[in-house]
């Protein structure tokens, strides 16, 4: 800019400034897009046309995903059956905790369902309980892991409280209180005509859980022995890993409300068809108030019976498409320059200085 | 600043006085300084010249103190201090020589290691930990990161400490590497190498590290202290040696140390064989300018003065060699205790986001508490009468924790649990991460090319990160004057010799001026242009006029006194020639920039000062009858120093011819009464011009001389001598007497002017940083006269301002002081300041559309400040649009900026360069340091660091612009985030009775903040931007998004809360709605806790926050380059009230005629005129209804025609009609004579174009496009 030399004089001293050039621009940042925050970026403003296109595309893509997933959820047949109360005997009714207590009573019970559409196999059977609250935390953390994997680590029973041990200090396997209110009602089925179909109950677990976290040589111990018997019991020249109403039991349920597999039938149903389930009414939900069903389900593509996605997608694409046509005809009846500075908040207002 | 500004007192006579008052106590010190520091350059000058005379030859003694009236180090005072060594503050004793002997090392002084390190490797753990738990959210999660380890935990012990340990840990590393490299710096300094006397007379080097109290060190050329030393001897006779002390004060010039004349016969390494010497002194202290201490050498004791004393860290020059006893060593030194922790600062925003802590962790504990009462009743209900509700929770056989029998107990335990749960609430790493970010958003700023000075070579520097939004924020910006919105260089302009005015440079100020008086300046502007072109610029020379340079003086009619002054120019002076030897170019080591551009210009008069012996100062000049260039010297005899009491120097010379001349220069105020009556006889044009300087914003200096006979000089010199030996009390009182005598009956020979120019930039940055809606007061000592035109050439005033004026300088105030009776002059003082505040405010009041300016002088500022009027004051200045404090002290600034930073709650900001700044740098929300050449206690003590005035703009507008909207979107999104993440595990808490089993598991707990949703965040807090750069500086009003917090207000933060809660509710019930108890897998399965858990964690994860931005309308469709459009934008912008060249212009003052009668009007409607030069003549609706009346405007032919003192700008014969009546009003226009077209004019601003294309059709659309647009 200015002469180089001979400006010194206004700087006293300024001794050897001037120097080599290279030394003198040594501060100078690099010049990058980067580092002076010139990057490209895309800044959307949403313009009519923008937020129109936007809100019918969504509606576009939404609409249809919603129908499918409905026409999917449609096509399952489930029958459900609530059955805890039925199955008590008509003179236990004012002491159901009485009779499920009693081990003298009878608990078999039977159940006649109807078919309403044709079924094709497989149909799970499911059990539904409500009002259970497998996700309480005294609960969930009741079990121990590696006592269920390893034979070796019978002995592990930390978390386990208070169902660890027997009376006379044996470890308890499976221990914890998961186990020990392990799920014991059973169903059978007949067909109308008195043809028995078989329930399989092999593979209704997670692979997962089979292969790796019941131990294939681990085997239920003291289980159930104790002076307060919980729910089921558990045979125990049968492994854990081929224990799967024990594993599907162990996979706690998020919600109070749950439904966990029995089993499958392979077996097609044809509509109208009457089902006699005969059924063990063992296990303890009048304590707590609790609801157990008896479910017969096909699954689609989609899995089971659930409308709720279907619905949600169909709803916001709904509402999208609304929107869109809303914000066209406003656009077009009352249309508005964009950007129009007339719209600012202190020109809206000429009293306003 | 001035004391250090103006090293050389003797040109900045008239500001030196002024400060004298408030500073009396620094001043004393700096013109001790001062008065040193001339000495060492002139000896220094003399001992160079010397050198050259007799090569080889034995030095001969230098003895300057002749010259000089003050002697440096022989004060009165130092008896008193004296007394005091041995007392309290007064206890060391060093061993000279001999430190190692048995008393020394009783005294156990410690060697002289360095450590500046925070930490060292045993402290660090402890330390840093402590340090981090001092924070709540931190602490908070310290307390539940050891609950976790309890069976009270929801949740693993490492999920609730692992994040806590990233975090920690994160910090304490940031700090380990901070402190590892000042322990690197520590180390560097420790083991450099100095020579020490290892005894009989040997000398060797050894670390810096290893030095003790009493060693005697040899420090060579260039070499810094390594400790405080006492200077022993040195190469030089004297024993004197010079000092540069950059690294302690910033200043470049160098200043000459002196030994005791008992120890200066130490020369050699030798002759410290048997030194012996025992030094008692003052205690370390911080007191960098004074010394207190004796020597007892030879059984004789010495005192000891801050002459003799050289600081670690400052550097020798100009000196071979020097002798020195440690006497302080490590931390001992003056300047490590100096070194103190700048004042933290936090940013309101974060004092904000504290609150919004408290505010979480208040919810947190509702939620708690609301969960564990539930949980109470439910684990109550479990047990009744022995009979087991939920039996598969085995309620009889439980520990406390789900007892049901001790339900209320269960449930306080549950608090606690729920407390752990519900602490994803508080977002653990948002400290960290708002660290990261800043520190990133710094490096921005450090890298910003445009805010790099080429000709200092120094970019931006954010020096504390913790303040990158506050920048966004500024309401108020207190700025230093001198140095900071001018260059502090000074430019020799204008001069009156013998009553004649010379110079045709125009300056800022009277640009500035000119536009306000409608002068038209157009052709010196065009002249001025092309000599800028064509000559090449030397820096302190502006100065241009054909009558006197190129030796042109001689045909002038007074041409023997135009010669006498430039010779005047020449000698009268402290400076001190370099000659390149190579390019035979001579520049000059003058103290000040003024006293530099005094020397520089009789340089390029034809007055060539070349060279200073200690007895002589030798010219070469023109000589007007051969017209040769002819060598002259004179011999110096004299010099009388500047003093702030004299505000003059003389000197005595005898000229080749043998006459003895007295020459003087100094303020108008002591020279004109000093003037012989045959000696004024160009008084009254001289005082004139002196005047009309000092309205253009110069400096202005006396010059006057006159001769002696020998007789009279004889006289004074035996006077003199007498006095400068006196060794009473009243030694400089005499000295000024025996002066007095001589400086008198001078005879006039003109005035000289010296512009201190305005920095690049600073009118338009002001106008921008105006725009943006910031307020600016200036800060300055300079006198009122002087920073009322400044602030005419910056824009900060302009015309048509009204100007509310607070001062004490009333006729009979002055009586009143003069007087002697301090009590009633205080009285009277308050009286008079608090009833023209009041008149101030209600001036005010009365007027709504008119634009204030507030000045005030720093003696009322004393009496406004005090805690009755102060806010009095405030409520005046805040509804100024500017506010010039002149003649403030320092303190006084820190005081003001503290009043507004308290008072109005708002963000301040002070920019300044000079250690007169420090305290309102430090005082200010966001202290700016300027890189310049003051040197760096501003820079040290700031904030941000920058190198112009200038990028000022760009650092706010744009860096903090941004980083003010991250930081407020980044910690809103952080509570965002925490929230949804929170509420969700809240809501499932109420699927599970609230027993406090999380939804989520573990590590996806854990791993939330610190690794999943942390990177969206910091990208947002680094990356964002709503507008680019330009549009940020296009459109400064975006500014006031910061200013009214818009982005951070409790709206704003609870709207994005509100969505958070929406976020986690629609998350919730939308996850388990669509796994509700159905098969969800192809074999049957159903859905487990761990799936519903995964699939809502992904959710929340995954979702990514909706951009909040406002519509960018600004950008659409490039309308933001369309300048029509942009005026419109602005005109918000642009208010009647606010200062700045655009506010100026559109103040302009335009002749109106309504209804046939002239009338002046301003503001309101210029603003509609202009808008319509702009708009193509098509008027803003909402701009036309701010209008009272209507009015008819004439544009006229062309710039030029000066009616009163009142411009008119006339574009053209163009008439815009407005409605007449205020009821009507409608517009029409009419075009009398030309057509719009040719309606073209250039408008001159403070040296920018502004072009107006006023004709441009509609059609016409290219040439509009630099309509009104300032071109930067």
């Amino acid at each position: 800019m200015k002469n180089d030399t001979g400006i010194s004089a206004a700087r006293p001293s300024a001794g050897s400034g001037d120097g080599n050039a290279a030394r003198r621009n040594s501060n100078r940042p690099k010049y990058s897009r980067f580092t002076q925050q010139e990057l490209p970026a895309c800044k959307p403003i949403l313009t009519p046309q923008w937020v129109i296109s936007v809100f019918t595309l969504i509606g576009v893509i939404f609409i249809p995903i919603g129908v499918v997933a409905l026409l999917a959820s449609n096509d399952v047949v489930e029958i459900v059956d609530r059955y805890e109360i039925a199955c008590v005997p008509p003179n236990m009714t004012h002491d159901k905790i009485g009779y499920i207590q009693n081990p003298s009573i009878s608990k078999t019970c039977t159940r006649k369902l109807k078919v309403p559409k044709d079924m094709d196999k497989p149909i799970y059977v499911y059990y539904q309980l409500d009002n259970f609250y497998q996700n309480h935390r005294r609960y969930v953390k009741s079990r121990n892991d590696q006592q269920l994997r390893d034979a070796s680590k019978a002995n592990e029973t930390s978390g386990c409280d208070p169902e660890k041990t027997t009376a006379d200090g044996m470890p308890i396997v499976p221990c914890g209180l998961i186990a020990w209110s392990l799920f014991n009602d059973t169903y059978s089925f007949n067909r109308g005509n008195g043809e028995a179909m078989i329930v399989n109950k092999k593979d209704i677990s997670w692979k997962s859980d089979r292969d790796h976290k019941f131990g294939s040589d681990v085997y239920p111990k003291n289980f159930q022995n104790g002076a307060l018997i919980g729910g089921g019991k558990l045979d125990p020249k049968i492994r854990l890993s081929e224990q799967e109403d024990l594993i599907v039991w162990m996979r706690t349920a998020a919600l109070p409300t749950f439904r966990k597999l029995y089993g499958r039938i392979d077996v097609d149903l044809k509509e109208n068809d009457i089902i006699t389930v005969a059924l063990e009414n063992n296990y303890n939900t009048y304590s707590f108030g609790g609801k157990k069903k008896l479910v017969l389900s096909t699954t689609t593509w989609l899995g089971g019976r659930n409308s709720f996605l279907g619905i949600a997608y169909l709803s916001v694409g709904g509402l999208c498409f609304f929107l869109s046509t809303a914000f066209t005809v406003v656009s077009l009846v009352k249309p508005r320059t964009i950007g129009d500075p007339s719209y600012l908040s202190w020109n809206r207002n000429p009293a306003s200085q | 600043m001035f004391q250090l500004i103006c090293s050389s007192p003797l040109l900045c006579a008239d500001i030196f006085c002024l400060e004298e008052e408030d500073e009396d106590f620094q001043e004393k010190i700096e013109a001790l300084r001062l008065k040193r520091d001339r000495e060492g350059q002139i000896r220094l000058a003399g001992e160079t010249t010397e050198k050259k005379e007799m090569a080889g030859g034995r030095r001969k003694k230098i003895h300057f103190s002749k010259f000089f009236s003050f002697n440096c180090g022989k004060s009165s005072l130092q008896d008193e201090q004296q007394n005091q060594i041995g007392g309290p503050g007064f206890s060391r004793v060093v061993f000279a020589n001999d430190p190692a002997c048995f008393e020394a090392t009783n005294l156990n002084y410690g060697l002289n290691y360095v450590s500046t390190t925070k930490y060292n490797l045993a402290t660090f753990l402890p330390k840093s930990l402590f340090e981090q738990f001092r924070r709540v959210a931190n602490f908070y999660f310290l307390v539940t990161g050891c609950l976790a380890f309890t069976p009270l935990a929801p949740y693993g012990a490492v999920s609730a400490i692992l994040p806590l340990i990233v975090v920690i840990g994160a910090t304490m590393a940031k700090e380990a590497v901070e402190d590892w490299r000042r322990f690197q710096q520590d180390t560097e300094m420790n083991n450099r190498k100095v020579k020490f006397h290892r005894g009989d007379g040997t000398f060797e080097r050894t670390e810096w590290k290893k030095l003790r109290v009493g060693d005697i060190v040899k420090v060579e050329k260039d070499e810094f202290f390594p400790t405080d030393l006492i200077l022993l001897s040195s190469n030089y006779e004297e024993a004197i040696c010079y000092v540069e002390t950059m690294n302690l004060d910033g200043e470049t010039n160098l200043k000459m140390k002196q030994a005791l004349e008992v120890t200066s016969n130490l020369h050699d390494d030798s002759s410290f064989q048997n030194f012996k010497a025992i030094i008692k002194c003052e205690d370390p202290n911080a007191n960098l300018y004074t010394f207190v201490g004796s020597m007892e050498y030879q059984d004789q004791p010495y005192p000891l003065s801050p002459q003799q004393i050289l600081l670690r860290d400052s550097k020798l020059r100009n000196t071979d060699y020097i002798y020195g006893v440690v006497i302080f060593t490590g931390h001992d030194t003056k300047v490590m205790q100096n070194a103190t922790d700048p004042p933290s600062k936090r940013s309101k925003i974060e004092r904000k986001m504290d609150k919004l802590i408290y505010l979480l962790l208040f919810f947190l504990v509702v939620i708690a508490t609301i969960g564990s009462i539930i949980f109470g009743i439910k684990t109550h209900e479990d047990l009744n009468n022995g009979k087991m509700k939920r039996w598969y929770l085995r309620p009889d056989d439980t520990k406390v924790f789900y007892d049901p029998k001790r339900a209320p107990l269960a449930a306080i335990l549950h608090f606690l649990t729920a407390l752990m749960l519900y602490s994803y609430f508080i977002p653990i790493s948002l400290y960290v991460s708002i660290e990261i970010v800043k520190v990133l958003q710094t490096i921005f700023i450090n890298q910003d090319i445009e805010m790099y000075h080429e000709e200092s070579d120094k970019p931006a520097h954010a020096r504390t990160s913790n303040l990158t939004e506050e920048l966004g924020q500024v309401d108020t910006i207190l700025s230093d004057k001198t140095g900071t919105l001018t260059m502090n260089s000074m430019e020799f302009i204008k001069c009156s010799i013998a009553g004649t005015a010379y110079g045709r440079g125009v300056t800022e100020v009277e640009r500035a001026m000119a536009k306000r008086k409608g002068v038209p300046l157009f052709s010196e502007e065009e002249n001025e242009e092309d000599n800028v072109v064509n000559r090449p610029a030397i820096k302190g020379f502006n100065f241009i006029d054909g009558r006197v340079m190129n030796g042109n003086w001689v045909n002038e009619p007074y041409s023997e006194v135009i010669q006498k002054f430039f010779r005047l120019l020449a000698i009268c002076h402290t400076a001190i020639p370099e000659v390149d030897e190579a390019s035979r170019q001579i520049t000059y080591e003058a103290e000040s920039p003024d006293e530099a551009a005094f020397v520089i210009a009789a340089r390029e008069l034809g007055f060539q000062f070349y060279q200073r012996t200690q007895t002589a100062i030798s010219l070469y000049e023109l000589d007007p009858l051969t017209g040769n260039t002819v060598e002259r010297q004179y011999k110096l005899l004299n010099i009388l120093e500047f003093s702030s009491a004299r505000k003059r120097m003389s000197v005595i010379v005898q000229s080749p011819e043998g006459k003895l001349l007295l020459l003087s220069k100094g303020a108008d105020s002591v020279m004109f009464e000093r003037l012989s009556n045959e000696g004024r006889e160009f008084e009254e044009k001289t005082k004139e011009h002196i005047n009309e300087y000092a309205d253009a914003g110069l400096r202005t200096l006396v010059l006057a001389y006159r001769e002696l006979d020998e007789e009279e000089y004889e006289r004074f010199e035996k006077e003199f001598t007498e006095a400068k030996n006196s060794v009473s009390a009243d030694r400089d009182e005499k000295i000024d007497a025996a002066t007095d005598k001589i400086e008198k009956d001078f005879i006039l020979l003109g005035a000289t002017a010296v512009e201190d120019k305005l920095q690049n930039g600073v009118p338009e940055c002001i106008d921008k940083l105006a725009q943006a809606g910031i307020k600016i007061w200036v800060l300055t000592g300079d006198k009122m006269e002087t920073a009322i035109n400044i602030g005419f050439a910056s824009s900060l005033l302009r015309q048509g301002m009204k100007q509310i004026i607070i001062t004490l300088e009333t006729p009979d105030l002055i009586l009143l002081e003069k007087q002697g009776n301090k009590d009633a002059f205080a009285k009277a003082s308050k009286e008079s300041i608090t009833r023209q505040i009041n008149e101030g405010n209600k001036l005010l009041s009365s007027s709504t559309s008119d634009s204030f300016a507030l000045i005030i002088d720093g003696k009322s500022l004393t009496y406004a400040l005090e805690d009755d009027l102060k806010n009095l004051l405030l409520q005046l200045a805040i509804r100024c649009a500017s506010v010039i404090c002149c003649r403030s002290s320092p303190k006084q600034k820190a005081l003001v900026t503290r009043l507004v930073k308290t008072n109005t709650r708002k963000v301040t900001l002070g920019i300044g360069d000079g250690a007169n700044d420090v305290g309102m740098l430090q005082e200010a929300d966001i202290g700016i340091g300027i890189s310049g050449a003051e040197g760096m206690q501003a820079v040290m003590a700031s904030d941000v660091a920058i190198a112009q005035f200038r990028y000022l703009e760009r650092l706010l507008l744009v860096h903090g612009h941004w980083c003010y909207r991250r930081i407020s979107s980044m910690i809103c999104y952080f509570f965002y985030k925490n929230i949804t993440f929170g509420l969700t595990i809240f809501l499932y808490e109420a699927y599970t009775t609230f027993s406090g089993q999380p939804v989520y598991e573990d590590w996806s707990l854990s791993l939330y903040n610190v690794f999943f949703t942390s990177l969206p965040v910091v990208a947002l807090g680094v990356f964002d931007q709503d507008v680019s750069a330009r549009f940020c500086l296009k459109f400064p009003m975006l500014y006031q998004e910061g200013v009214q917090n818009l982005l951070f207000s409790w709206r704003r933060i609870i709207a994005w809360m509100f969505n958070g809660v929406i976020s986690a509710i629609m998350i919730f019930f939308f996850t388990t709605s669509i796994y509700e108890h159905q098969a969800f897998r192809k074999g049957g399965e159903v859905v487990d806790r761990s799936i519903l858990g995964a699939a809502m964690y992904t959710s929340v994860t995954r979702f990514f926050p909706m951009y909040h931005n406002m519509i960018q309308w600004i950008r659409f469709d490039g309308k933001g380059d369309d300048p029509e459009y942009c005026q419109v934008v602005r005109q918000r912008s642009v208010r009647p009230t606010t200062v700045g060249v655009s506010a100026r212009l559109d103040a302009k003052v335009i002749h109106t005629w309504i209804n046939g009668e002239a009338a002046l009007r301003d503001d309101h409607f210029t603003q509609v005129a202009i808008v319509q030069l702009e708009r193509r003549w098509v008027l803003c609706p909402h701009r036309v209804l701010d209008l009272d009346v209507g009015f008819v405007v004439l544009f006229c032919g062309k710039l030029g025609t000066t009616t009163d003192e009142h411009s008119m700008i006339m574009l053209g014969t163009t008439t815009v009609t407005l409605g007449t009546t205020s009821s009507e009003r409608w517009i029409s226009m009419t075009e009398l004579g030309k057509t719009t077209d040719e309606l073209r004019t250039t408008v001159l601003d403070s040296g920018r174009n502004y072009e107006l294309n006023s004709g441009a059709r509609h059609e016409d659309e290219s040439s509009s496009s630099s309509v009104f647009d300032s071109r930067a």
